[in-house]
C-alpha cells in the first residue's frame, strides 16, 4: 500500500535533523565545513521539499501524502499529511532557512556549531508543526521550536539577549499550557489525538455545551493569539526581535508567527465553530486595533529593527482578520498574507541586519543618505519595503487586496478600518527609508561603508524576485489552496447550520478505548495488534 | 491586427528600458543610456501609432477591444461567487486619445531631458526612472479593469515618489516625494474601499461587466443616494488625492522640487490628470450618481478658483505653475462634473499640451538662469533666449484662453456646459469665469517679471544662454500644438460638428442613464458668423483680456503698484503667500498629534506601562530567571550545542512523562 512518496513527508521532515548529525561530527572550531554543510543541508532540503508540489493534486482538500503509525499506545499516532493551507507554508519554511544560513555566513562567529544546529532543529520542529496531524505530535513540535529559538536569542542576541530570550519562553509557555490542557480535555471529549477523527467526532456528534466550546476554543485560540501576536499579546515581539540575532528574525517573523495564524485555521475553525463565530466579531476588533496601533507605534520608532517588528503586528492583524471573516476570498488571502509577511519582513529583517553587520547598531538616527555609500543594498531595501507596503503589483498588494475583497463582502466597517492600515505602512516605511537612506551622509562613518557583498545581493535579490513573481502569477499559489480552504469554510457553515434537535450521538466522554468511526482509508491502514 | 492582439508590447517596452537603464545603466556610456531610454518611448509611440491605425479600421461592435492575457487574481468561493481578475488591455476611443497624449509628451519630454539633465548624476537613474513612469501610465490607461488601472495607479505614484525625490542629497526634495506619496496614498484608502464596494456591488472589476450592471441598476437621484454614489464619491475621493484637488491638494507645489522635464511630465501633463481620466472612465456610474456628479463639480469648480488665487502671489516660477495646475485640473473636473465628460478630456489633452510647455519652458528659462526659480530675480529675457520666449508666450496665451489657442476651444467647452449643460449651475460658472480671468494674470505676471523690464539680476555672473536643439525642438513641437491642437473643435463655435467630442462620444453615450442631450446647441437663429463672433468675445474672453491688461498695468507701466497694493491689502497678501496656511493646519491639527498619540500614548503608555505593567510580575520572575542563566552561559567552555540538545531531549521526555500520566 506504501508508494515511496508516501515516506515524502517524513524525509522533508526530519532531513534537516539528520543534517544536524553531519554538523555534530565536525569539529567545534572548523566553521568553514559547518556553514558549508548547514548551508547544504538547507538547500538540499528546500530542493526536496518541491518534490511536495510535484506529487500535490491541487484538486484534492483532503490530506496529501498521508502517514499514518500508531505512536505511544493506542491512541497517540505519528499521523502527517499537507493540504492546500500547510503546503506553501511548509515550502516557506525550507525556502527561509537557508537564506536565515546564509545571512548569519559572516555574523555568527562564536559558538558556530550550536547555532546552526539550532537553526536545523528549528526547521525541522516547524515544519512537524506545519505537517502533523495529531494533536499530541502537534505539540509536541510546537514546543521544540521554542528551545532552539530560546537558546538563539540568548546566546547569539545582543546586549538584552537574557532578558528578551526569557520574555519569549514565559509569554509562549504560558499560551502552550493553555493549549496543552486543551488538547487533553480534548481527548477527554473523545479519546483520541487525532485531529481528523476528532473533527469527525465533533461534528457527527451533539454539539458542545456553549461555555464548554468557548473554553476549548479560548484555550487554543490564546496560544495562537500570543504566537501571531494579536493585539494586546504583542508586547513580547519588539524586544525579541531588537535583540535577536538576524537569522532568528527572518526564521521568527517569516515562520514561527505563522504557526499561530496557521494553528487559527487548523484547530480553532474547523474544531470549533460556533465559538468561533461567536467570538469573531471581539478577534476582528483586535486585529484591526492591532492593524491600526502596530503601524502607529511603528512609525515613532527610533530602532530599525524595532520598526520593522511593529509592522509585523500590523501585517499579521490583517491576516488574522483574514481568517476570522470566515470568507473564502479572504482566508486564501489570508493565507497568501502568510507568505508574503514571510517573504517580505524576512527580507527587510535581512536587510536591517546588514546594515548591523557594518555599523553594529539598529538606532535609525546612527543612518542616514545611506544611498550614497551603497546603492544596491537601498535599492534593494526600497523594493522590500514597497511590497511591504502593498504597493501592486507586488506580493503585499495581491494578500492585502484579497483580505479586504474577501471581507468587505460580510463587514464593511471592518475592512474600510483595515484599509487605513495601507495608509499608515506608506507612512512607516517611506519615512524610516528616508531616514536611513536619503539626505546626506550625517555620520563620518557610514562614508566608507561597502555595498552590497556577493553573498547579500544574491540573498536579497533572489527574495526580490519572489515577491515579483508572487504579485505576478499568485494564481499559481492560490489554485492549491482553494479546495483546502473552501472545504474547511464548507464544513464550518455545515455545523453552524445543522438543526439544533438533531439526535445526533453524545460525544464519549471518556478516556477510554474510543469508539471512534474511522475515515475508510484511515481504518485500512491501522494496523491494531 | 497586429497591435491590437499583442498590445502589451506597448507596455513591455518602457519597462524594459527601464530595467536595462536600471540594471546596466550605471556601466553604459550615456549615449547608451540615451539610446535605450529615447528608443523605448519612440518605439512605443511608434507602437501606440500602430495600434490607432488598426482601432481606426474596427467595426463598431468590437469597441472596446479588450483583450485578455493571463489570470493575475483568483480565489474561489463555494458560494460560488468567485473571484477572477485577469491582467486584461483595452482599446476604446477614450483609451486612444489618452495613449497618444501620454506617449507623445511622453517622447518629447525624454527627447528634452536629454540636454536638460545632461550635467547631473544618476542619469541612468532618472531615465529608469522615467520609463517605468511610462509603463505604469500607460497601464493606468489600457488596464481593461480597476485592478489593473490600479497598479497603473499606485505605479505612478511611486515614479513620481522617485522622481519628485531624485536630488536625494536635498532634504526637501526627499520630503516633497514622501509627501506626494503618502498625502495621494489617503485618497487611495477610499479609492480602494470604493473598489471593494464595485466588486461586491457589480460582481466584477471588469469595465464593461461593471457597466452593464451599473445600466441595469435604478440611478440614483439627488434625493436619494445609493450605492451608485458612494461608489462614486469613493472613486472620487481617490481622485482629489491623485489630481492634487482640495483638500489634499498640498502635494503638489512641494513635488516641484523634481527635475523640471519630471514636473512637465508627471505634475502636469499625464500622471495628475489620472483622476479625470478615472472619472471618465466610469462615467456610467457617475451619471447615475447626480450627487456625486455635484461634488466632482464643486470640488473642481472651487478648486479652480481657490488655487488661482494662490498663483498670484507666488514669485517662484514653477509654484505659480503648480498652482494653475491644480486649477486647470480643477477645470477638468468641472467639465466631468457638469457632464461635459468630453470636454473634460479635451481640456486634458490641450493642457497636457501647453501646461507641458509652459513646464519645459519655464525649465528653460530655469537652465538659462542657471538654476534661478525666483521671478523677482529675472527680468529683460525676451531678447536673449528668444525661442523660450515665444513659445512659453503661445503658452501663456493658450491657456490664458486667449481665442485661436487650443485652451481657449476646450475652456469654452467646459464653461458653457457649465452655463447651460444638462448640469448647469450659475454658481459654478461664474467660478470658472472668475478663475479664468485671474489665470490670465497671473500667467502674464509671469511672462512680464520673466522676460520683460530689465534684468534683476547680475549679468556679469549669469550667463544667460539659449537651450541646446535637443531642448528647443520639443517646445517647438508643443508649441505648436498649443496653437492647433484645439482646432478639431472650433467647427462647434460656428453650430458645426466638435470632432473631439464625436469622437469620445461612444465612451459617454453607450452607457448613459437617458439619451444624451446632444452638445449644448448654438443659440437659435443667429447665423454662423455672429454665433463665432459671440464666442469670441463671450465673458471669459472678456476676463481674459483684462487679466492680460492687469498684468501689464501692473508689471510693465507700474512696477511699483504691485508692493503698493500689497502694502494696503496686507493681510491678504500674507493668507495667499503663505497658501492660507493650509500646510500650516494640517501639521498642528493631524499630524503632530498623530505622532503625539503614537508615542506618547500608544507606544510609552498603552504597550510599556499598561500591557507589560500587566505582566509586571512575569517580569520580575524573567530578570531573575536571566541572572541565572547568565550564571549558567558564563565561564562554560563547553559547547552549547549539547545543552541545547540535552535541553530539547530533556523537555521533550518531561513532556512525554506527563502526557503519558494523563494519557493513562
Amino acid at each position: 500500500m506504501h508508494t515511496p512518496a508516501s515516506y515524502l513527508l517524513t524525509v522533508v521532515t526530519f532531513l534537516p535533523l539528520f543534517s544536524v548529525a553531519a554538523l555534530l561530527v565536525l569539529r567545534s572550531d572548523d566553521h568553514v565545513w559547518i556553514r558549508r554543510i548547514a548551508l547544504a543541508a538547507s538547500v538540499g532540503e528546500f530542493a526536496v521539499s518541491l518534490l511536495l508540489l510535484r506529487g500535490f493534486d491541487i484538486t484534492d482538500p483532503a490530506y496529501q501524502f498521508p502517514e499514518y503509525y500508531n505512536w505511544i499506545g493506542s491512541s497517540i499516532h505519528y499521523h502527517l499529511g499537507v493540504d492546500g493551507i500547510s503546503l506553501f507554508l511548509v515550502l516557506l519554511t525550507t525556502f527561509l532557512t537557508p537564506l536565515a544560513i546564509l545571512c548569519s555566513w559572516k555574523s555568527i562567529h562564536e559558538h558556530v556549531k550550536g547555532f546552526f544546529v539550532c537553526l536545523l532543529v528549528i526547521e525541522t520542529a516547524m515544519i512537524g508543526v506545519f505537517v502533523s496531524l495529531d494533536l499530541f505530535l502537534f505539540f509536541v513540535f510546537w514546543e521544540i521550536t521554542l528551545i532552539p529559538m530560546y537558546f538563539i536569542i540568548g546566546m547569539w542576541g545582543h546586549e538584552r539577549r537574557i532578558y528578551a530570550a526569557v520574555k519569549f519562553i514565559l509569554y509562549t509557555m504560558f499560551g502552550s499550557i493553555l493549549m496543552l490542557v486543551g488538547i487533553l480535555w480534548l481527548y477527554h471529549l473523545t479519546g483520541t489525538f487525532d485531529l481528523p477523527v476528532i473533527e469527525n467526532m465533533l461534528s457527527n456528534s451533539a454539539p458542545l455545551p456553549s461555555t464548554e466550546g468557548l473554553l476549548l476554543f479560548g484555550a487554543f485560540f490564546l496560544a495562537f493569539a500570543i504566537k501571531v501576536p494579536l493585539f494586546p499579546l504583542h508586547t513580547w515581539l519588539p524586544d525579541v526581535h531588537t535583540e535577536a540575532p538576524t537569522a532568528g528574525s527572518v526564521i521568527l517573523a517569516g515562520v514561527m508567527l505563522k504557526l499561530g495564524t496557521y494553528g487559527m485555521l487548523r484547530f480553532c475553525l474547523p474544531l470549533f465553530p460556533a465559538a468561533a463565530h461567536k467570538l469573531a466579531p471581539f478577534i476582528a476588533v483586535m486585529a484591526i486595533i492591532g492593524i491600526v496601533y502596530g503601524a502607529l507605534v511603528a512609525t515613532v520608532q527610533h530602532d530599525l529593527k524595532r520598526l520593522v517588528a511593529y509592522t509585523s503586528v500590523s501585517h499579521l492583524g490583517f491576516v488574522v482578520l483574514g481568517i476570522f471573516a470566515f470568507n473564502a476570498i479572504a482566508m486564501q488571502g489570508a493565507i497568501y498574507q502568510m507568505l508574503n509577511h514571510g517573504i517580505s519582513t524576512g527580507a527587510l529583517f535581512l536587510a536591517v541586519g546588514m546594515l548591523y553587520d557594518r555599523r553594529h547598531t539598529h538606532e535609525i538616527s546612527e543612518f542616514g543618505g545611506l544611498a550614497t555609500p551603497m546603492p544596491v543594498l537601498m535599492s534593494l531595501f526600497l523594493f522590500v519595503a514597497l511590497s511591504s507596503l502593498a504597493l501592486p503589483p507586488l506580493n503585499g498588494f495581491i494578500g492585502e487586496f484579497l483580505i479586504l475583497i474577501g471581507t468587505f463582502a460580510g463587514h464593511h466597517s471592518w475592512a474600510a478600518w483595515a484599509t487605513s492600515g495601507a495608509v499608515l505602512s506608506a507612512i512607516y516605511l517611506l519615512w524610516a527609508y528616508q531616514r536611513v537612506a536619503l539626505g546626506e551622509v550625517t555620520v563620518e562613518k557610514n562614508k566608507t561603508l561597502p555595498d552590497a557583498s556577493l553573498r547579500e545581493k544574491f540573498i536579497l535579490v533572489t527574495l526580490a524576485v519572489t515577491i515579483l513573481f508572487m504579485g505576478l502569477a499568485s494564481p499559481y499559489f492560490m489554485r492549491p489552496m482553494e479546495p483546502s480552504t473552501n472545504a474547511l469554510l464548507q464544513q464550518m457553515n455545515d455545523q453552524l447550520q445543522r438543526p439544533q434537535n438533531a439526535s445526533l450521538p453524545p460525544l464519549p466522554r471518556t478516556a477510554g478505548a474510543p469508539s471512534v468511526v474511522l475515515p475508510a482509508a484511515m481504518v485500512e491502514r491501522q494496523a491494531r495488534p | 491586427m497586429f497591435m491590437l492582439n499583442y498590445m502589451w508590447i506597448i507596455l513591455a517596452l518602457p519597462i524594459l528600458g527601464a530595467a536595462v537603464n536600471g540594471l546596466f545603466g550605471k556601466r553604459l556610456p550615456k549615449a547608451a543610456v540615451n539610446s535605450v531610454a529615447i528608443g523605448s518611448v519612440a518605439l512605443t509611440f511608434a507602437a501606440v501609432c500602430e495600434l490607432v491605425r488598426e482601432f481606426w479600421y474596427l467595426p463598431a461592435s468590437q469597441i472596446p477591444w479588450v483583450k485578455s492575457y493571463y489570470t493575475w487574481m483568483v480565489a474561489g468561493d463555494y458560494t460560488a461567487q468567485a473571484f477572477h481578475i485577469n491582467f486584461a488591455l483595452q482599446v476604446d476611443q477614450l483609451t486612444v486619445i489618452m495613449l497618444l497624449t501620454v506617449s507623445f509628451v511622453g517622447l518629447l519630454i525624454h527627447i528634452y531631458s536629454i540636454g536638460y539633465m545632461e550635467h547631473e548624476g544618476g542619469y541612468y537613474r532618472y531615465f529608469s526612472y522615467l520609463n517605468l513612469f511610462m509603463f505604469f501610465m500607460l497601464t493606468l490607461v489600457m488596464g481593461a479593469n480597476l485592478a489593473v488601472m490600479f497598479v497603473g495607479w499606485e505605479g505612478v505614484g511611486l515614479c513620481s515618489y522617485l522622481l519628485i525625490g531624485f536630488w536625494f542629497h536635498k532634504k526637501s526634495a526627499t520630503d516633497a516625494g514622501k509627501k506626494a506619496f503618502i498625502t495621494t496614498r489617503i485618497g487611495d484608502l477610499a479609492f480602494m474601499v470604493g473598489i471593494l464596494l464595485a466588486f461586491w456591488t457589480f460582481g466584477s472589476l471588469t469595465y464593461s461587466a461593471m457597466f452593464q450592471q451599473a445600466a441595469k441598476m435604478t440611478p440614483d437621484t439627488m434625493a436619494h443616494a445609493g450605492t451608485l454614489t458612494a461608489i462614486a464619491v469613493l472613486l472620487f475621493v481617490g481622485a482629489i488625492g491623485k489630481s492634487a484637488q482640495l483638500p489634499l491638494y498640498v502635494w503638489l507645489p512641494d513635488a516641484m522640487e523634481g527635475p523640471t522635464p519630471v514636473s512637465a511630465l508627471i505634475h502636469a501633463a499625464t500622471m495628475v490628470t489620472a483622476g479625470v481620466y478615472m472619472v471618465a472612465r466610469m462615467n456610467p456610474v457617475y451619471s447615475r450618481a447626480p450627487i456625486a456628479m455635484m461634488l466632482v463639480a464643486v470640488v473642481g469648480g472651487i478648486t479652480a478658483f481657490y488655487a488661482a488665487t494662490i498663483a498670484l502671489v507666488q514669485t517662484d516660477i514653477k509654484k505659480v505653475l503648480a498652482y494653475s495646475t491644480i486649477s486647470q485640473l480643477g477645470y477638468m473636473f468641472l467639465g466631468c462634473g457638469v457632464g461635459a465628460y468630453a470636454a473634460g478630456i479635451f481640456h486634458l489633452m490641450t493642457h497636457a499640451f501647453f501646461k507641458g510647455l509652459l513646464f519645459l519652458t519655464a525649465g528653460s528659462v530655469i537652465h538659462a538662469m542657471g538654476g534661478e526659480q525666483d521671478m523677482t530675480k529675472m527680468g529683460g529675457l525676451r531678447k536673449k533666449i528668444p525661442i523660450t520666449y515665444w513659445t512659453m508666450l503661445i503658452a501663456t496665451l493658450a491657456i490664458a484662453g486667449i481665442p485661436g489657442f487650443a485652451g481657449f476651444f476646450s475652456k469654452d467647452e467646459i464653461l458653457e456646459a457649465a452655463k447651460s449643460g444638462p448640469h448647469a449651475s450659475q454658481w459654478l460658472w461664474a467660478l470658472g469665469v472668475a478663475a479664468a480671468g485671474l489665470t490670465s494674470f497671473y500667467m502674464f505676471r509671469l511672462i512680464f517679471l520673466t522676460f520683460f523690464g530689465k534684468p534683476r539680476f547680475d549679468e556679469h555672473k549669469v550667463h544667460v544662454h539659449e537651450s541646446p536643439w535637443k531642448m528647443t525642438i520639443p517646445l517647438m513641437i508643443l508649441a505648436f500644438l498649443s496653437t492647433f491642437g484645439g482646432w478639431v473643435a472650433a467647427p462647434r463655435l460656428a453650430g458645426g460638428i466638435d470632432y473631439f467630442s464625436r469622437f469620445l462620444d461612444p465612451v459617454f453615450s453607450s452607457y448613459a442613464p437617458s439619451p444624451v442631450v446632444s452638445e449644448a446647441a448654438a443659440t437659435p437663429g443667429l447665423s454662423p458668423v455672429a454665433q463665432v463672433l459671440l464666442a469670441l468675445v463671450g465673458i471669459p474672453v472678456i476676463l481674459a483680456v483684462i487679466g492680460l491688461l492687469v498684468a501689464w498695468w501692473f508689471y510693465i507701466k507700474n512696477p511699483n503698484a504691485p508692493k503698493q497694493l500689497a502694502q494696503k491689502l496686507h493681510g491678504l497678501y500674507i493668507l495667499l503667500l503663505n497658501k492660507y496656511y493650509v500646510d500650516e493646519l494640517y501639521l498642528g491639527a493631524i499630524v503632530r498629534p498623530l505622532l503625539w498619540l503614537s508615542t506618547k500614548v500608544l507606544w510609552q503608555f498603552v504597550d510599556a506601562t499598561v500591557i507589560d505593567g500587566a505582566v509586571n510580575g512575569t517580569a520580575t520572575v524573567a530578570r531573575e530567571t536571566g541572572g541565572e542563566v547568565r550564571e549558567l552561559q558564563s565561564g562554560n567552555t563547553r559547547s552549547y550545542a549539547s545543552w541545547v540538545a540535552i535541553g530539547a531531549v530533556g523537555f521533550t521526555m518531561l513532556l512525554l512523562a506527563f502526557i503519558g500520566w494523563a494519557v493513562r
